[in-house]
């Protein structure tokens, strides 16, 4: 509408030119802040804020209902002696452990043989890639019934084998590896589909040149196709790290956690205090260290990533 | 390196799909049984008779209908305003410099970062104080905002030419104008990839709605499922009935957009 009357003002061309390109520049500057307000808004009041209270609740007696008090650093030392949250940490660490280079090693081998010349490729990548579309719910009700230990059918094929059966999901030691498998079977397509587009960036004739050299088949992968998939490397970690960190509905769902806590993770623990217990500020303490963690994971990736550059 | 894959390779990749298609198999298999065949000893690999007693099950007895509609509200508003907020911001980020656009830039990747997982229960707190405690409008907003869209939009603008967007400003279209008539369009394969993922994300979401819902009335399917999944008695039927009727949405979205979907994952797609 004001653009229209200024327009229909009995001006000479070039001052009308002039005066509504000088709006336009207005409108220019206001208009990204306006573009970016609601999603900004959204992180604000629903991420920054609460990540922020977190942070307070910390250092508080909060239990979600009464007034909070302050209380120092008490959270932290109670949980420096709580020797089940040590046991938690170091279920997470150990299920970290294993879930980032087996993914990790699995989603590239697959991705190395899917970027050669075959038959019905995008059949293969649809299968391996399937999985990753499942819900995390769905996917450890599904292994739990392909694992139970009186219905499952892995019990029966082992019976059938003639091998011993295995307490999948209630032996300590056990539960934690299937809990990998799971995890395992769920990512594997998602990340091998990440390494299929940094395989696939890595110019032919680099290969070619050290193929004339002489090179072998060892020495190409871990000379040229290795180092030159580092950034695409790198992302995968760090995902798979925050990923594994943070692991909770699947596990949920296939084991609650069990036998006795052997396969609860941080996350799980973090919401039993904050939600089953309302000992807000206690939680708070540990979504603290998880995140502390993280962060540090995160910035030995960067260092990683500075330390052995390509140029 | 376009080698030709041998007889190995292959033989390595049907073990493969075999493999991971296994348990999908079984899940559906299971799925279509009846109760006697469910449970029998040794395990039917495939039932005498196709019975769908499950299915009609979980559908009555179980409220599933109620979950399923709870769910596709849920996953189709947060997904339209996932396309809106997002495409905007990715928009600012990308064609715009301005005061603050690599501040806000940093906080929307940082929030990539601190998972909800870790801040649950002060969310919880904000949820409450707004109101959005038990309301599916819990589930759609918040979320909605996601870093990943941001970043994806804002990857796929940068390539824009700058010279089309001032020519249509010289016409003098305003800014509202030029991101419908001009972005939009431009932006559609990568919009369309956002949907998907958009859609998968809200569908297979559990922890906002462990963090919002608590009214069974409310539950989404992912919810529902987590919850009789920790009974002390599984009514094992409905569950994987349940199951499968919930795939089959994700299922449908993937096979229509299979080859988008890869390609948009190769660029840079992520699981929320």
């Amino acid at each position: 509408m004001v653009v229209e009357k200024s327009r229909a003002l009995p001006m000479t061309a070039k001052k009308t030119n002039t005066e509504s390109m000088k709006k336009a520049q207005r409108k220019k500057r206001i208009a990204p802040y306006l573009f970016v307000l609601p999603n900004l808004l959204i992180f604000l009041i629903f991420i920054i804020i609460p990540a922020l209270m977190g942070l307070v609740y910390s250092f508080t007696s909060y239990n979600g209902v009464s007034d909070m008090k302050f209380t120092g650093l008490d959270n932290y030392i109670r949980l420096f002696n709580n020797a089940e949250f040590w046991k938690i940490m170091l279920n997470t660490l150990i299920y970290a452990a294993l879930v980032v280079p087996l993914v990790f090693a699995i989603s590239l081998g697959i991705a190395m043989l899917m970027i050669k010349e075959m038959k019905a490729r995008g059949l293969f990548r649809a299968i391996i890639f399937w999985p990753t579309m499942i819900s995390f719910i769905i996917v450890g009700l599904s292994w739990k019934w392909i694992f139970g230990d009186s219905f499952g059918v892995i019990t029966y094929l082992l019976e059938a084998g003639g091998l011993p059966p295995i307490k999948w999901l209630s032996d300590p030691v056990i539960a934690k590896i299937t809990i990998v498998i799971a995890t395992v079977w769920a990512r594997v397509g998602f990340f091998m589909v990440i390494f299929i587009a940094g395989l696939q960036s890595i110019p032919a004739s680099y290969y070619e040149a050290a193929q004339i050299d002489g090179a072998n088949r060892r020495q190409l992968f871990w000379k040229i196709t290795l180092p030159l998939l580092k950034p695409t490397s790198l992302l995968v970690f760090m995902l798979l790290i925050v990923e594994s960190v943070k692991a909770y509905p699947l596990i949920y769902s296939l084991t609650g956690g069990g036998p006795a806590k052997e396969t609860t993770l941080i996350v799980q623990y973090i919401f039993e205090f904050g939600f089953t217990k309302s000992e807000v500020g206690y939680a708070s303490a540990m979504s603290v260290i998880l995140f502390l963690l993280i962060g540090i994971f995160t910035l030995i990736q960067f260092k990683w990533a500075e330390g052995g550059k390509i140029d | 390196m376009t080698q030709k894959a041998g007889f190995l390779t292959y033989f390595a990749l049907i073990l493969l799909a075999l493999i991971f298609i296994a348990p999908v198999l079984w899940i559906f298999i299971s799925s279509v049984k009846g109760p006697i065949d469910l449970y029998s000893w040794p395990p039917k690999f495939l039932p005498d008779s196709l019975s769908f007693e499950n299915f009609t099950a979980a559908f009555s007895k179980g409220n599933f209908g109620l979950y399923f509609i709870n769910s596709a509200i849920v996953a189709v508003s947060a997904t339209i305003l996932t396309l809106l907020i997002n495409t905007m911001a990715g928009y600012a980020l990308s064609k715009f410099r301005f005061k603050g656009d690599t501040l806000i830039l940093f906080l929307f990747l940082s929030t990539l970062m601190i998972p909800i997982e870790v801040i649950m229960t002060p969310i919880f707190t904000v949820i409450s104080k707004l109101g959005l405690y038990n309301n599916l409008l819990g589930l759609i907003i918040p979320p909605a905002a996601t870093p990943m869209g941001v970043f994806l939009i804002r990857q796929y603008l940068l390539t824009v030419p700058d010279d089309l967007l001032e020519a249509a400003r010289m016409d003098g279209a305003g800014e509202w104008r030029i991101f419908w008539t001009i972005i939009v369009p431009i932006a559609k394969p990568v919009i369309a990839v956002l949907t998907i993922f958009s859609f998968m994300w809200r569908w297979d979401d559990f922890i906002w709605p462990l963090i919002v819902i608590s009214d069974p009335s409310k539950y989404t399917i992912q919810l529902a499922l987590a919850n009789f999944i920790g009974e002390f008695r599984v009514d094992w039927g409905s569950l994987l009935a349940m199951s499968v009727v919930t795939m089959i949405p994700i299922l449908i979205v993937f096979l229509i957009f299979q080859k988008q979907f890869v390609k948009g994952m190769a660029t840079s797609g992520m699981k929320d």
